[in-house]
């Protein structure tokens, strides 16, 4: 009951109850002298003040509540749109879509095939040019140089790489990047077509360096001190501590970082349907395949979703994203929870 | 002994110089990529370009001013909806950790945040698009607004969770009512950490593309008709880069630079704020 009174109010210190107001309203209504009516009249705007603050309580709360569940909604509401939209895809192809071999909207083909194959080859290649280089940043920073201006001016240049639009990215591989690789491709034999899966591989490796860096980075900063100076005091070098105590100590950690690093690569769009070549064809020889032009689920979606002039084109296209969609949901999932079981250890 | 001693410390030498130049290489490709935007963007730069439209192709001149307004008036509308959705919904998180909603609610934020920028793009064409039956700047904002929610309501939760709960106990035991206690002491308390949290998520929504693609689509003229297709940044950069005209990838040279200066600036105030409150985020 203490809660109805307003503090801010200096009249309200005294604690009256709202039965103590009503008990005095009564009283108040036989008798008719003019003091106890401005009493009434104060103590009834006091108690309405209380009632409207108690209303609003309620109402805030509710509103807590509310903003909640649309966060539910939201996403299930993600879910079954992507569902229920790419129901005629699945009715027609079936399964197999996943690994038809053939694009070809005009004949009315759909295999998710050379989609598949170009997004698990950039994102891992664009993964395993990363590793080494989010490591030893999530190294240096966590082990080498906490603190320090160097230290400081590295970990926001870190962080930048993720704040530049991935459509910058793209836009200067365009431009500077693929002159380059054409005539690094020249020289090692291949169809110099310059853009392609290597040189969006490249970019991507560029911008999903800060997500396991930063990761790392805290992980690393977490190991007890106890640990490192038991290893120390036994001899170890520096670099032995760092393999055997501290990489051990945070192996699944920096794993979850990779994770959400791969996360971001699947899902990255821009960057990639500007570098890809968007070409539906899959080229015979991995090699090939690597450096030539292919196509993205992302990039195809991108490229293809406005012209999609039937239902079951624009359909496969909606599949597509709901793949897309359960993976990198899946692999984020996956990575927050480990994050959140080795903070919490 | 002292052979083997010898070898082990010149493996941990040899190891930090490695460790060293493979974090420290890595920022050149960003320093390279900011230097050629600036080189190129910065001259394309003036009053002209700043307040006019694009020209035809062909024409020399033209200007931007069509993707500044879209992109101010999407990326306002995406944060009126997103912030106050997103701050009410980190402070139910952060109230009510244990409960099954916030559970839920939780899990929701970081599928979210997982989900890819394009998935998103074709959902909203469903939700708002279809239904009105023409892409419309509103529909990007709501994209938009869908991508920022998951930083808000993180940046929000993690900050209050900060704050001692003796403020809390305190404002309740005076008798001031909740949502009063929450309105104007909680929220103000951790202001700082909040503001950096919405400064964060429009850095990172300004410069998103996919999701407009479906949505707000872009349009060559200037218009503030919140229910018509509408240019942003992004967008125009996306067109006039993949165009084969050099007058317009000069557009987009100068669009670019735009952008890239304001999500930098976002990026550094944030910082300046987060050292200033001394907040982790």
């Amino acid at each position: 009951m203490s809660l109805l009174n307003h503090p801010s109010d200096p009249k309200v210190k005294e604690t009256a109850t709202v039965n103590q107001n009503k008990a005095i309203m009564k009283q108040n209504g036989s008798e008719s002298s003019i003091d106890k009516e401005q009493v009434t009249r104060m103590k009834n705007k006091r108690l309405d003040l209380s009632y409207s603050q108690l209303k609003w309580e309620t109402i805030f709360r509710r509103l807590l509540m509310i903003m909640s569940i649309i966060l539910l909604v939201l996403v299930v509401g993600i879910l079954i749109t992507l569902i229920w939209q790419s129901m005629p895809s699945i009715k027609a192809l079936g399964i197999k879509f996943l690994w038809g071999k053939i694009w070809d909207p005009v004949q009315n083909i759909y295999g998710a095939y050379p989609f598949l194959i170009g997004t698990l080859l950039t994102s891992f290649t664009a993964l395993i040019i990363s590793i080494p280089f989010s490591y030893a940043v999530a190294i240096y920073l966590g082990e080498y140089n906490t603190k320090g201006w160097l230290s400081d001016l590295l970990k926001n240049t870190i962080e930048l790489i993720a704040a530049v639009p991935s459509i910058i990215y793209g836009f200067w591989g365009l431009f500077v990047l693929v002159p380059i690789i054409r005539t690094f491709e020249a020289k090692i034999g291949v169809a110099p077509y310059g853009i392609g899966i290597f040189t969006s591989s490249l970019i991507l490796a560029v911008m999903i360096i800060p997500y396991a860096a930063s990761l790392g980075t805290s992980l690393i900063r977490m190991v007890p001190s106890p640990l490192k100076e038991g290893a120390y005091a036994l001899g170890a070098t520096r670099f032995e501590v760092i393999r055997s105590v501290i990489l051990p100590f945070t192996r699944t950690g920096l794993f979850a970082g990779v994770l959400l690093s791969l996360g971001r690569a699947l899902g990255e769009t821009m960057a990639v349907t500007m570098l890809i070549g968007n070409t539906s064809a899959v080229a015979n020889s991995l090699k090939a395949v690597f450096f030539g032009p292919g196509n993205t689920m992302a990039s195809v979606i991108a490229n293809e979703f406005t012209e999609a002039d039937h239902t079951v084109y624009l359909s496969a296209l909606i599949e597509l994203g709901l793949v897309l969609f359960f993976v990198t949901v899946v692999i984020n999932l996956i990575g927050k929870r480990i994050i959140t079981k080795f903070t919490n250890n | 002994m002292d052979a083997r001693i010898g070898i082990r410390n010149t493996k941990s030498i040899l190891f930090k110089g490695v460790i060293v130049f493979l974090a420290f290489i890595i920022t050149i490709p960003l320093i390279i990529v900011l230097l050629y935007i600036i080189k190129q963007g910065v001259l394309q730069v003036n009053w002209h370009f700043l307040t006019n439209v694009p020209a035809a192709v062909g024409e020399a001149g033209g200007g931007i001013s069509n993707a500044l307004v879209g992109t101010a008036i999407i990326v306002g509308i995406s944060s009126l909806i997103a912030i106050p959705v997103g701050i009410l919904a980190g402070i139910y998180l952060s109230e009510n950790p244990y409960t099954k909603l916030a559970y839920y609610a939780g899990l929701c934020v970081d599928i979210l945040q997982g989900v890819p920028s394009i998935v998103v793009g074709i959902v909203v064409y469903f939700w708002v698009v279809k239904p009105l039956g023409t892409f419309s700047a509103l529909s990007g904002s709501i994209a938009l607004a869908i991508m920022m929610l998951p930083i808000v309501i993180r940046s929000t939760e993690q900050t209050l969770r900060l704050l001692p709960d003796s403020l809390k106990e305190a404002a309740l035991s005076l008798g001031v009512p909740y949502h009063r206690v929450i309105l104007k002491v909680i929220i103000p308390c951790g202001f700082a950490g909040i503001l950096s949290g919405i400064m964060l998520s429009i850095a990172r929504i300004i410069g998103e593309t996919a999701p407009l693609l479906f949505t707000a689509f872009g349009n060559p003229f200037l218009s503030t008709s919140i229910t018509k297709p509408m240019e942003s940044l992004p967008h125009i950069i996306f067109t006039y880069a993949t165009s084969p005209y050099d007058d317009w990838h000069n557009l987009a040279w100068g669009a670019s630079f735009i952008l890239l200066m304001f999500v930098l600036l976002l990026n550094i105030f944030t910082k300046l704020i987060t050292r200033k409150w001394k907040i982790q985020l």
